[in-house]
């Protein structure tokens, strides 16, 4: 697990708490859509499943997972938008 | 005597542009027109969509209700021969009149308290994101079903048509 990055600054913020597979992937991916390249979406989960599928997600997308803060109950994912993505 | 710098190897040592990556594509089929046969299809191609993927659903036999306008808010779950439904009774129990309506009833219910989307938002979720929907072509025929029964943006197509599509899949699956 990655040390919290208090430095990040988003330039978005994405709360999906309560969402379950697909919902946080399928919001995610339309914030970042409206971000520009290297720009930072601070992402939001409580499913379990987000630690397996963000990482998943920024791979097939292009996007640059930062850092991830886990503290059992909640998930925080800093993405910076890739160029191709 | 002064010579003109030469840039040429910085030049050549410049990245270029960015090639764009090719995109991957998903080929799902959905052929079971049950409520809970319905969302694997509808949230594999969404996130598929989600991760840049190119992504097509063949909608065949009792699938084609999914893209039903009068069928697809009123799709059920079995209470026969559906050891894992939402209502365990015994199958004499589950052929009594209502039992499907209840099974529907309670599978509804888990769906939102979850906060999952009913299956009219993940078709609009879906062709948001630029998901191909082929209604199959020979369902239609076979089940009586006109075009102007299916919700807009169908590609009414046959085999071909979608395995054409599905051979330059990355994944392909059958639901």
């Amino acid at each position: 697990m990655m040390t919290p990055q208090t430095s990040l600054t988003p330039a978005d913020t994405l709360d999906c708490s309560g969402l379950l597979c697909p919902l946080p992937v399928y919001k995610a991916a339309l914030a970042l859509g409206k971000l520009g390249t290297g720009d930072i979406l601070k992402l939001v989960t409580t499913d379990p499943g987000a630690l397996e599928d963000i990482p998943a997600m920024a791979r097939q997308r292009g996007d640059t997972l930062l850092a991830t803060e886990d503290d059992g109950a909640t998930q925080t994912f800093y993405l910076a938008k890739g160029a191709t993505s | 005597m002064t010579t003109a710098p030469d840039f040429s190897v910085v030049a050549d040592e410049s990245p270029g542009p960015v090639p764009v990556p090719e995109r991957k594509r998903i080929a799902l089929v959905a052929s079971k027109g049950t409520l809970d046969q319905a969302y694997p299809p509808l949230i594999l191609a969404t996130t598929a969509a989600s991760l840049g993927w190119e992504a097509g659903i063949y909608f065949t036999f009792y699938g084609l209700d999914i893209l039903h306008q009068d069928r697809f808010e009123k799709l059920k779950v079995a209470s026969l021969a559906n050891p894992s439904g939402p209502i365990q009774v015994p199958n004499v129990l589950g052929a009594i009149p209502g039992a499907t309506a209840a099974a529907t009833k309670v599978m509804k219910k888990w769906m939102r308290d979850a906060r999952m989307p009913e299956i009219p938002e993940f078709i609009q979720m879906a062709q948001g994101l630029g998901v191909r929907f082929f209604a199959c072509a020979t369902t239609m025929g076979v089940m009586n079903v006109e075009a102007s029964d299916l919700i807009e943006g169908c590609d009414i197509a046959g085999a071909a048509a979608f395995l054409d599509f599905a051979a330059d899949a990355d994944v392909s699956m059958f639901v």
